[in-house]
């Protein structure tokens, strides 16, 4: 567990693999070839690769009538700049027309750290969610990045990948199943569930470390689908602990917390707390103090936890 | 179909969009029938479409990026057997397959969803890369309005089609100079669009009658290799119909009973519906 990969670097390399397979991959960008990664796929297609240049909403519907012609585009670029800036594009171009587009945006959320406010996308799960026929993939771990790419090339229509930028230690291994809709449990407990997504299923095993080392036992679920919400799971967890905790690194507005809400409201009684970004921007800052700064740690999941315990 | 029978048959095709937004009871005529006659350029001369299969690889393609106008291009694409004649009268209808705005999915002939101003002309440039990227011969073309020119994203699709040297890509634009709120002049002034597409790369044709079908055929065969062609059709909102010609307020607004049947008069259309 205490190997670490960046997430981003597997998106790169796994991209390269999976253009290796078919030559229907094509891949767009916005002149962040270099933090993306796409640039790996670049080197080795260059005939299929497309840089856009700084010009997101070009490249967005550009992918819509690469995807018209049959090819299957993987549009890569920040999650600020794909999300938000080139939002209505998705919207009418992509998600609408159920276009085969497969968007995979990275440096979301606080772990950007240094570049600030600005470029620390904490909504893009809300925007994306709203969208009918968006599938929402968020990998938890480098082995996680390559399974969504794989599932996301078995479904017809756009998907949207929400790529960390830092590098991650594993939760799962080459064995473990990736199912889009179906939540991996991690660890089973009977007291209460955290059920996490990203890079706070790091956070959430913590903190189940942490509650069990006072006799609080905590199930752990890994959501790696967003869109569609494994119903099943959150329910079958509420059930099982009456105490469900939700954490995220994305504001808890619009995101997990909400959708895992949306499933429980009036088929739970369980007790339900949110973590993620409260209701403000972020601010530069290295990710470790943003963390931090924001709740976004095994030790505020815990005291949500302990809190929700107390109270049943 | 010889040319000159053709500017009769575009009185038909106007007939039948004005009673069309008449039935539908709202719908966009005025920018309709100033595009017709590129739409008749392309449908009727220059594309290789095959209406009982309207997903043929190798056809060319088209982008109705300003998508309100799609009233003319229903009329076209009825008026070629892609889907009979009497759908258009479901125009804007729960359950019709002629969406208010051009959808795909929907309606047999149509190559991309667009009526978001802006947006089809990026999708145009996307099936034109993809288009070479497959080594596949086929053209792409597209109608943009010049209110719709505003748009910020018109101009990123500019650059990147002149990037990548898209020469089988075809830009065409709708010059009738108004749109919602007024002449463009008074909105939002465009300028000189051939000046501008002109410094961002294309090749460019200036077609000062816009609705002379085998002038745009014309401009339509303009060399272009290794640059995308940009045509402008000097074109008149409302065109065709007397009352509407030129008026700004016929943008988005449908004829009643009465104006309806003005309009099939002046056309010398007697066909009921």
């Amino acid at each position: 567990m205490s190997e670490k990969k960046s997430l981003r670097v597997a998106y790169g390399e796994t991209l390269a693999k999976l253009g290796a397979e078919n030559d229907k991959i094509v891949v767009l960008d916005a002149d962040l070839s270099k933090s993306t990664m796409t640039n790996y796929f670049k080197a080795q297609f260059p005939e299929r690769f497309f840089d856009f240049g700084i010009a997101e909403a070009n490249m967005a519907c550009a992918a819509a009538g690469f995807a018209h012609e049959g090819l299957v585009p993987f549009v890569s670029t920040f999650a600020m700049f794909g999300a938000g800036r080139a939002y209505e594009q998705i919207r009418n171009s992509i998600a609408y027309v159920n276009a085969n587009v497969k968007l995979v945006f990275s440096h979301s959320g606080l772990c950007v750290g240094e570049d600030g406010g600005s470029h620390q996308s904490i909504e893009d799960i809300a925007l994306m969610r709203v969208l009918p026929n968006m599938t929402i993939f968020v990998p938890c771990d480098a082995l996680e990045v390559e399974k969504s790419m794989r599932a996301a090339m078995e479904i017809d229509g756009p998907v949207y990948i929400r790529v960390a930028r830092p590098a991650s230690e594993y939760f799962t291994d080459e064995s473990t199943p990736f199912i889009p809709g179906k939540a991996n449990v991690l660890r089973e407990g009977g007291d209460v569930a955290i059920i996490a997504t990203g890079l706070m299923v790091k956070e959430a095993m913590e903190a189940a470390e942490l509650l069990a080392a006072e006799g609080i036992q905590a199930t752990v679920v890994n959501m790696h689908t967003i869109k569609p919400i494994d119903e099943e799971t959150v329910l079958q967890a509420a059930e099982k602990c009456g105490a469900v905790v939700t954490a995220e690194e994305h504001s808890v507005i619009g995101g997990l917390g909400s959708a895992v809400a949306e499933v429980l409201a009036g088929r739970s009684a369980a007790r339900f707390a949110r973590v993620g970004i409260e209701d403000r921007f972020g601010q530069s800052g290295t990710p470790e103090d943003l963390f931090k700064a924001y709740g976004l740690t095994a030790e505020n999941i815990a005291d949500n936890a302990r809190r929700l315990v107390k109270s049943k | 179909m010889e040319l000159a029978l053709q500017q009769e048959k575009a009185k038909q095709l106007r007939a039948d969009i004005v009673r069309m937004t008449y039935l539908a009871k709202s719908g966009h005529p005025g920018g309709s029938l100033s595009c017709l006659e590129m739409l008749m350029a392309l449908y009727y001369n220059v594309m290789k479409v095959d209406p009982k299969n309207p997903k043929w690889e190798q056809r060319d393609r088209f982008v109705l990026s300003k998508g309100h106008a799609c009233p003319a291009l229903y009329a076209v694409l009825s008026d070629l057997g892609f889907f009979p004649r009497e759908d258009l009268w479901t125009l804007r209808q729960y359950g019709s397959h002629l969406q208010g705005h051009p959808d795909m999915r929907k309606t047999p002939g149509v190559d991309a969803n667009t009526g978001s101003l802006g947006q089809g002309v990026s999708i145009a440039g996307g099936m034109a890369l993809a288009a070479r990227y497959k080594k596949e011969n086929h053209r792409v073309f597209t109608i943009i309005g010049d209110g719709e020119s505003q748009e910020g994203m018109v101009w990123e699709a500019a650059m990147s089609a002149a990037h990548y040297k898209l020469d089988n890509l075809t830009v065409m634009l709708d010059h009738n100079g108004m749109q919602i709120d007024g002449k463009n002049d008074e909105v939002m002034s465009v300028g000189d669009m051939m000046a501008k597409y002109e410094a961002f790369g294309f090749v460019c044709v200036r077609v000062e009658d816009g609705h002379d079908i085998a002038a745009i055929v014309d401009a339509l065969a303009t060399p272009h290799e290794g640059k995308p062609l940009f045509i402008c059709c000097e074109t008149h909102k409302g065109h065709g119909v007397s009352f509407m010609e030129d008026q700004v307020d016929w943008h988005g607004k449908a004829p009643s009973a009465e104006q309806c049947e003005q309009a099939m008069k002046e056309l010398g259309v007697t066909e009921n519906v």
